[in-house]
């Protein structure tokens, strides 16, 4: 029986990364006459951060800030520190697919109920700077599922990636996606409601309305059995559980859309039924309706580059991040792929070259912007004392392509560090080697084993 | 089982949608009546004129003036000898005419002040679909894949579209001319290099046929895996895949004996007459070796089998993508094969892989002295091209071999850099101006000129962008 060779280098990988997150758990780290660049206070030359039990615990120039004794220092002479990117739009660690594909409304379903800890891609993103994610359901439907905010602890238990006091989320899709412009269902799958942007509406119109008559049930419900009768209880509905909490204001929304129309439509809903978009997601013509974004309160959270891959793209500009950023949109890049999911700061850089932000404004579109549409902000997204230790240094500033991630923290944990990475994989090839070469033994020994039954 | 993102994902395949499933197009599945057949041509003709309009590009294009321009005082990177700083390029009719600190002005030269800017040669991308894609999601707007496994008379030069709106967003970062290439099948077409200017296809054509495409088969069950799932997937693979090298070694086979046919009646009118055939003739350069073949092969073992089969056939092999590019270095170097690297900015093929494989190729090509350029592998984002080549040094490359992957390299690999390139005297004026290394994401491009002619620096983007800037 052959053992499929990823899973055995699965394993492989993970036992490195818990290696490397332990030789720090234990202690204090310090990073000594860095580039700080903290996002809310300005850039720090020569500058120290003091992480201890899993927070930030002092931030400032070399000169004011002590080295507590027994530290381990990190001499990052050279090199730039920044916080952990935070990435609002990943389908990374979702296992199988991501899209409940089968009902225009499939808010019920969770995509923390799917997760593995085991996808390289984590590892890769971790490699790049990334350190917090939001994984969402896919744009299948109108309304998808419920996404969950972890952290790339990559190694560690999955429960260790939820964050405890992250908001509960939910997936919504306009345009082409939700109705199957460009795609078929597989055989088996009948086609689904709606085929229009006008069906679209509908779905997420009927889906509150029902919301609204089931919580007047079960408040009626409630009221009776106050005054001690004995009603019978409305029937639990888990979708309309969670339209209600949507309702409540107890989950986000974050509306995966595309152009100016069906923006505006969502956001005239949104008025009109009384519940909250938190995120605007691709976004892609927000800048066509970026005040009414604003005026909402709404973010948005962009691609810098990609255009032309369907008709709802064809106006997507590079310049979309500046136009919102400026009208007031909290406006953050997101990767929606494992593979941008590696390099968000250089997408932060390009809104300096498409429409001039300033090099503090693009450093906030890709950690202290997300982790307010996250409403992480007490935690993450900045480089203050109190928050979390995410942090990564970088051989030199961030926003320059020549740039590397030399070493990446989660709660002051080691989970990437490129001196490692290297030496690792010397002991990855052996490790590699043994095992086939094991295998081959093995497989030649059952061989010769059958063979001898049969002479037998 | 993880999901998988694709090496060579396009954007609507990046699990942001039921695309990321797979996309699976099936026809109508009802035969519709005469009367919905009506409304459904009438809609589609809609449908298409709309497209056209959107798709069809208002950006000014050059204008047909070649001036005398000299822009003085720049820091000139002429990538092919020392960097000049202080100096000044004249070029007039296209061609570039003087470098240097003490290059004379002509009288009546338009003079441009290059105090803080630099100078460089158009960046040359190796591998795009501009001009034969507009829009991925919609059939109408692509002209990049072929019907059936073998056509090599699918000439990309037919095809360019001068007015895609993505010639204008690509040309506005520096980027002078790229190789557009079809996709798909097992023999894709040919290929052509075009300067990202020009109101037809024949001004933008600078080399067509530039190269023959082979998709070189590949033995796996799922993409990504080295070896099948099991005995029977494993039985099914190995039959697909000799079934395509032989369709694949038949082509080569028929078109070396219609080359022996066409040249002996060609020599001797007497000779038996033989039947055209398109395809065969498209293929006649290829076989007498005046067409270089590239060949896309990503992993160790199809690399292997694609210069085992260029061996065989005597190609003049390029080999292109070629992730696993490391494995084979020996090989290549043998025979000199050169490689376009790329799409840098992509996974490593394998879960094991070292996180960083595609972006540390390039050096380890460098180090071993084999000929290599890095292409976009794009279409809509080839204005990417330097940050791909940015990758690399970032991982080791020398700065200055990474802009050479993406000037004077390709130039060299296609057998253009008498005319393209790099900044000399004699060659066109393909060139453009910047604030900065335009491998920095920060740069900003200034100016561009195309065969010497002044580039309007504005696009469907730009134009959307001043538009918007300005809503009240």
């Amino acid at each position: 029986m052959k053992v499929p060779m990823k899973v055995t280098m699965r394993k492989l990988a993970l036992a490195i990364s818990l290696f490397a997150t332990a030789a720090f758990a234990e202690n204090v780290t310090v990073i000594r006459d860095a580039t700080i660049l903290t996002v809310t206070h300005g850039k720090i030359e020569h500058g120290t951060v003091v992480m201890r039990g899993g927070k930030i615990a002092a931030v400032g120039p070399d000169s004011e800030i002590a080295v507590p004794a027994g530290a381990n220092v990190i001499n990052a002479s050279g090199k730039y520190v920044m916080p952990g990117i935070i990435d609002t739009h990943s389908h990374t660690s979702v296992e199988g697919s991501v899209n409940e594909i089968s009902l225009p409304n499939s808010g019920a379903v969770r995509i923390g109920d799917v997760l593995t800890n085991e996808d390289i891609n984590v590892y890769r993103e971790l490699a790049g700077g990334t350190t917090t994610a939001l994984v969402l359901h896919g744009s299948a439907n109108s309304i998808g599922g419920q996404s969950q905010i972890v952290k790339w602890k990559y190694g560690r238990p999955l429960a260790e990636w939820f964050i405890p006091d992250a908001p509960r989320t939910i997936k919504f899709a306009l345009g082409e996606n939700p109705k199957s412009s460009n795609f078929r269902p597989p055989p088996g799958i009948p086609l689904q409601y709606p085929a229009t942007r006008m069906g679209v509406e509908e779905v997420i119109r009927d889906s509150f309305l029902k919301a609204k008559d089931y919580m007047a049930a079960w408040d009626e419900y409630d009221a009776k059995k106050k005054r001690g009768e004995n009603p019978i209880p409305p029937r639990r509905d888990l979708m309309l559980d969670v339209m209600s909490d949507i309702l409540r204001g107890k989950i986000d929304v974050h509306s995966h859309c595309y152009r100016s129309d069906e923006i505006l439509m969502l956001l005239n809903l949104s008025d009109e039924l009384g519940f909250k978009v938190r995120e605007l997601h691709h976004v892609l013509e927000g800048y066509k309706v970026a005040k009414e974004i604003a005026a909402h309160g709404v973010g948005g959270g962009t691609f810098i580059d990609w255009w032309g891959f369907k008709a709802e793209a064809y106006d997507a500009i590079p310049y979309n991040v500046a136009l919102m950023d400026r009208a007031g949109v909290v406006t953050v890049v997101n990767s929606d792929s494992d593979e941008l999911a590696r390099r968000l700061n250089l997408d932060a850089a390009k809104s300096m070259k498409y429409g001039g932000l300033s090099e503090d404004e693009a450093l906030k579109l890709c950690t202290l912007n997300g982790a307010k549409l996250l409403r992480l902000d007490h935690r993450l997204g900045s480089i203050d004392v109190g928050k979390d230790a995410d942090l990564v240094i970088w051989t030199g500033h961030p926003f320059s392509t020549y740039s590397r991630v030399e070493t990446t923290f989660i709660e002051g944990d080691v989970y990437f560090d490129r001196a490692k990475d290297l030496a690792m994989r010397v002991e990855l090839a052996k490790e590699k080697r043994d095992r086939l070469k094991k295998e081959a033994d093995e497989e030649g020994k059952n061989k010769k084993g059958k063979k001898e039954v049969s002479n037998g | 089982m993880v999901r998988r993102t694709f090496c060579h994902p396009e954007p609507a395949q990046r699990g942001e949608g039921p695309v990321a499933n797979g996309a699976t197009s099936v026809p109508h599945e009802t035969d519709p009546s005469p009367s919905s057949r009506l409304r459904m041509t009438a809609f589609l003709a809609l449908a298409l004129a709309a497209l056209q309009l959107s798709a069809q590009s208002v950006i000014l294009n050059n204008n047909g003036k070649k001036p005398t321009v000299a822009i003085r005082n720049a820091m000139i990177v002429p990538v092919t000898a020392p960097v000049c700083n202080n100096c000044t390029i004249v070029f007039s009719e296209g061609k570039i005419t003087a470098i240097g600190a003490n290059a004379a002005v002509p009288g009546g030269a338009v003079v441009i002040d290059g105090t803080g800017l630099r100078v460089y040669p158009g960046m040359i991308d190796s591998g795009t679909h501009i001009g034969l894609s507009e829009v991925d999601s919609v059939p109408g707007t692509n002209d990049v894949t072929e019907l059936g496994d073998l056509n090599p008379n699918a000439f990309a030069a037919v095809a360019v579209n001068p007015h895609s709106n993505l010639i204008p967003v690509t040309r506005i970062n520096g980027i002078t001319s790229v190789v557009t290439k079809p996709d798909g099948g097992i023999v894709s077409g040919q290929s052509a290099l075009i300067q990202l200017s020009g109101w037809t296809p024949k001004e933008m054509v600078i080399k067509s046929p530039l190269a023959l495409h082979i998709n070189f088969p590949r033995l796996r069950t799922a993409s990504f895996d080295e070896q099948p799932q099991d005995e029977e997937a494993e039985k099914e693979a190995r039959k697909s895949y000799s079934e395509q090298l032989d369709k694949l070694r038949d082509l080569f086979r028929d078109a070396n004996a219609y080359a022996k046919a066409a040249s002996a009646r060609m020599k001797d009118v007497n000779v038996k007459r033989y039947d055209r055939d398109v395809m065969l003739e498209s293929m006649v350069p290829v076989v007498q070796g005046q067409v270089p073949v590239i060949i896309h092969a990503n992993l160790e073992r199809d690399i292997r089998a694609a210069i085992k089969f260029a061996d065989e056939e005597k190609i003049k092999m390029i080999l292109a993508d070629a992730d696993d590019v490391a494995r084979v270095i020996p090989d290549l170097k043998k025979r000199d094969i050169p490689v376009i690297l790329g799409p840098i900015l992509s996974l490593p093929p394998r879960e094991d892989d070292p996180y960083d494989l595609v972006f540390t190729n390039a050096q380890k090509l460098n180090e071993a002295g084999i000929r290599f350029a890095i292409q976009s592998d794009d279409a809509h984002n080839a204005r990417n091209l330097p940050y791909h080549a940015a990758m690399c040094a970032a991982f080791g490359l020398p700065k200055d071999v990474a802009l050479k992957a993406i000037t004077i390299y390709p130039a060299q690999i296609f057998g253009v850099a008498d005319r393209i390139g790099s900044l000399e005297v004699g060659k066109r004026a393909d060139l453009f101006i910047s604030d900065g290394d335009p491998l920095e994401i920060t740069t900003n491009v200034k100016r561009v000129f195309i065969d010497g002619e002044d580039i309007p620096m504005d696009s469907y983007q730009t134009l959307l962008y001043k538009k918007f800037s300005q809503r009240p």
